[in-house]
């Protein structure tokens, strides 16, 4: 590529170097104003002092430079969220990928019938609000009145007949897991079973025909088959599970006991929406930006490196 | 890296044409008002009510009343969802076109709404009126910024003590009349194999645990020369704060059920039949009379530390507020004074149950409805927040909820949580000025 620009193109018309942008014009003005310009006045934003006073014209508004980052990085708060919602995203989509993956090989496996029942259920979760998901989840689980508790009283397990879920660090963590990955396993699945419904099927019969078990067909043939597709439906759960809100916010009251339960989005809306700090609030935002472009761009990279053009 | 440095260039370029294009600030708006017109519509936002039909009523009846005085002038009355009052009002302050002139606001929010620049100082005329002199202290301290009024008093609210008349009577209990009786008394309730809560609190129940703390003798700041100084960890505070998280356990309120509960949450608790007791308010009985624990309840003051005292409450409350940017401001105070006058209160607390914030008024209330009285008891101990947009932050980022569930789930002592909070209280109040 970079020896066609090199040579091929040096001689031709001047014009011709600025004919892809030409093309891409329309979009890319289209894409700063709808990308470029927000995320600039979120900058500017979080270098100022701009809380609801100065929004409605009670003060006016002062330059900080760094001061907003100062305050946030040396909020002790802060790192420990930070670290929080890194490793909960983290397993949120391992498990969400393990799940839809799973079950989208289980789906090739199935039935016509039981793989309607499969697909309309995963559709189900789908299409549910998060909020009701939620919502939903919370009384199922709720200690006094909820059947799962009831439940795992009836089946022999001693412990839960008074059991709140969302008491402890870890088990309420784990009822959010629960939720994030039941709403987001369905993308994967269905992406991934389309993926794996396009790999020739002679491929396939020659793996088990070498005798290959059903681990290592995926292992090896699958899973590099489906390459683009697997970075497609690894890149959104990632940006999801990072800026989640809703789970967190709903199924623990707003971040859990003692603010336990707390993840970047739900901080950031208590300093920059309940408490009207809206600097504070954009210079979260421009953090969690940035982390999320490393992650995504480290990634890429990486699954570059391993060799393939994606 | 090749397509990086060729891409370069178009996306600098790009930044950059959109750095001069859009070069300015983020928007501030302009709140102050131009003139003060003596005719046109006068727009007013009121809160939407559960039931909202008797106070539309009494609403009607004191615009009516106004426009007696005022033929040409058009009254347009929208009642806003209390749930999403917060960005309605934020954004009136920030599109003074479209503000209204006057509004209803809760009591906490004064300080914060000051600063925001959007309530206009009415400290002369609110002085002249010959009604004020009424007004009780706490209700003027609600809309008392550094001296200057901003608006006039509603209606206020307050909490007391709710208990089980059955339960007491089974065990032949009577409502306690001091804090340690009302332990006692919690304890009896949950020993029994009813599987009661003794008395419902919560963790995150802010305004349920203040009487608490102030029965103790503690504040949750002072004031300075304008500027409050946290006292959440002082010696009184503290033995407050002992008070209110000894009720978390097996003996009363198990603490993994009861740490996360908000001030709703107890109140439905006890609603379902599920506590013996419960810390709510006046604004609470039309929840309480349509559950099934209807007939079986009465209320009483929340006792203090010593017999005969009650423990002072959080008067909550609303008030009516004029905006900076209104361009009606002598019909707008004019209306104003309609709307908070004591017919229109005594009115008001004839339909929702809302009591009035003239001491007189509230006499005369409590004589006609004998529910009303152990809550007038407690108005006339009862307290304020502090007066610091501050306050507004504190309670956004749960500071004090943080700390009574660091204390219950045992993961801080009191000591340390009180101090924790303290800290934090201190910044937001530096950070609000």
């Amino acid at each position: 590529m970079s020896a066609v620009a090199k040579g091929g193109r040096r001689g031709g018309l001047g014009a011709s170097r600025w004919t892809p942008w030409l093309y891409l014009a329309p979009a890319l003005i289209v894409l700063a104003a709808l990308l470029v310009y927000p995320i600039y006045q979120l900058g500017l934003i979080s270098f100022l002092e701009y809380t609801q006073a100065q929004v409605s014209g009670g003060e006016p508004a002062t330059f900080q430079g760094f001061a907003n980052y100062t305050e946030l990085f040396s909020d002790r708060q802060f790192w420990e969220v930070l670290v929080a919602t890194l490793v909960f995203a983290a397993v949120c989509v391992l498990s969400t990928l393990v799940v839809g993956c799973g079950l989208a090989v289980l789906l090739t496996r199935i039935r016509a019938v039981s793989r309607l029942a499969l697909m309309l259920a995963a559709l189900g979760a789908w299409a549910t609000q998060a909020i009701t998901g939620s919502t939903v989840l919370v009384f199922l689980f709720d200690p006094d009145f909820g059947p799962v508790n009831k439940m795992l009283v009836w089946v022999g397990l001693s412990g839960f007949e008074d059991f709140s879920w969302t008491y402890d660090r870890y088990s309420a963590f784990a009822l959010v897991l629960f939720e994030v990955v039941w709403c987001s396993f369905p993308l994967v699945m269905v992406t991934v079973y389309a993926g794996i419904k396009a790999i020739p099927g002679e491929v396939l019969e020659a793996a088990s025909l070498d005798g290959a078990s059903n681990w290592r067909v995926w292992r090896s043939v699958m899973a590099p088959m489906l390459r683009p597709i697997l970075v497609v439906v690894t890149i959104q759960p990632i940006i999801w599970d990072f800026k989640v809100f809703t789970q967190i916010y709903v199924m623990t009251n707003g971040g859990g006991i003692a603010g336990q339960n707390l993840v970047l989005n739900v901080y950031a809306y208590q300093k920059a929406f309940a408490s009207s700090q809206y600097s504070l609030g954009s210079a979260i935002g421009i953090v969690m930006l940035l982390i999320l472009l490393a992650v995504t761009l480290i990634y890429l990279r990486l699954l570059r490196r391993q060799g393939e053009e994606l | 890296m090749n397509v990086f440095a060729r891409m370069a260039a178009p996306v600098a370029a790009l930044v950059a044409a959109g750095l001069t294009a859009t070069a300015c600030a983020p928007s501030t708006s302009d709140n102050e008002a131009k003139k003060d017109d003596q005719s046109g519509t006068l727009c007013v936002w009121l809160f939407q009510e559960v039931d909202n039909d008797p106070k539309k009523k009494v609403v009607d009846q004191a615009v009516a009343d106004f426009r007696g005085k005022h033929k040409d002038v058009d009254v347009d009355v929208t009642y806003i969802p209390i749930n999403t009052r917060a960005e309605k009002i934020k954004a009136a302050f920030n599109d003074p076109e479209s503000a209204p002139d006057l509004i209803e606001y809760g009591n906490t929010d004064t300080a914060g709404y000051v600063q925001d620049g959007g309530l206009a100082d009415i400290s002369e005329e609110f002085a002249s009126w010959p009604q004020s002199k009424d007004t009780d202290a706490t209700a003027k301290e609600s809309l008392t910024v550094k001296g200057k009024t901003y608006g006039s008093p509603l209606f206020v609210g307050v909490r007391a003590l709710y208990y089980r008349t059955d339960v007491f009577k089974d065990l032949g209990l009577k409502p306690p009349t001091t804090q340690e009786e009302l332990v006692n008394t919690a304890e009896k309730i949950r020993a029994e194999p009813k599987d009661l809560y003794g008395l419902a609190v919560g963790g995150a129940y802010t305004y349920g645990a203040m009487p608490f703390l102030w029965s103790n003798g503690g504040e949750l700041a002072t004031e300075k020369d304008g500027t409050y100084r946290s006292t959440i960890d002082s010696a009184q505070s503290q033995a407050g704060i002992k008070a209110y998280t000894a009720l978390f356990g097996d003996q009363n309120c198990p603490a993994n059920k009861c740490a996360e509960m908000g001030g709703n949450n107890t109140v439905e608790t006890f609603a379902s039949g599920k506590a013996g007791m419960a810390i709510a308010g006046n604004f609470n009985h039309p929840a309480i009379e349509a559950s099934k624990v209807k007939g079986k309840y009465a209320v009483v003051p929340l006792p203090g530390k010593k017999a005969g005292e009650i423990a002072p409450a959080f008067a909550g409350g609303n008030n009516i507020g004029l905006l900076k940017s209104s361009s009606h401001r002598t019909l707008g105070l004019a209306l104003m004074q309609s709307l908070t006058s004591k017919k229109t209160q005594g009115a008001l607390f004839d339909a929702m149950g809302f009591l009035p914030t003239y001491t007189d008024v509230r006499k005369e209330a409590a004589a006609r409805e004998p529910f009303a009285e152990p809550f007038v008891k407690t108005l006339d101990v009862a307290k304020f927040v502090p007066a610091s947009p501050g306050w507004a932050a504190i309670d956004a980022v749960l500071v004090l909820p943080t700390m009574f569930q660091q204390i219950v789930s045992g993961r801080k002592d009191v000591d340390a949580a009180a101090n924790e909070a303290r800290k934090k209280m201190d910044a937001a109040f530096t950070e609000a000025g």
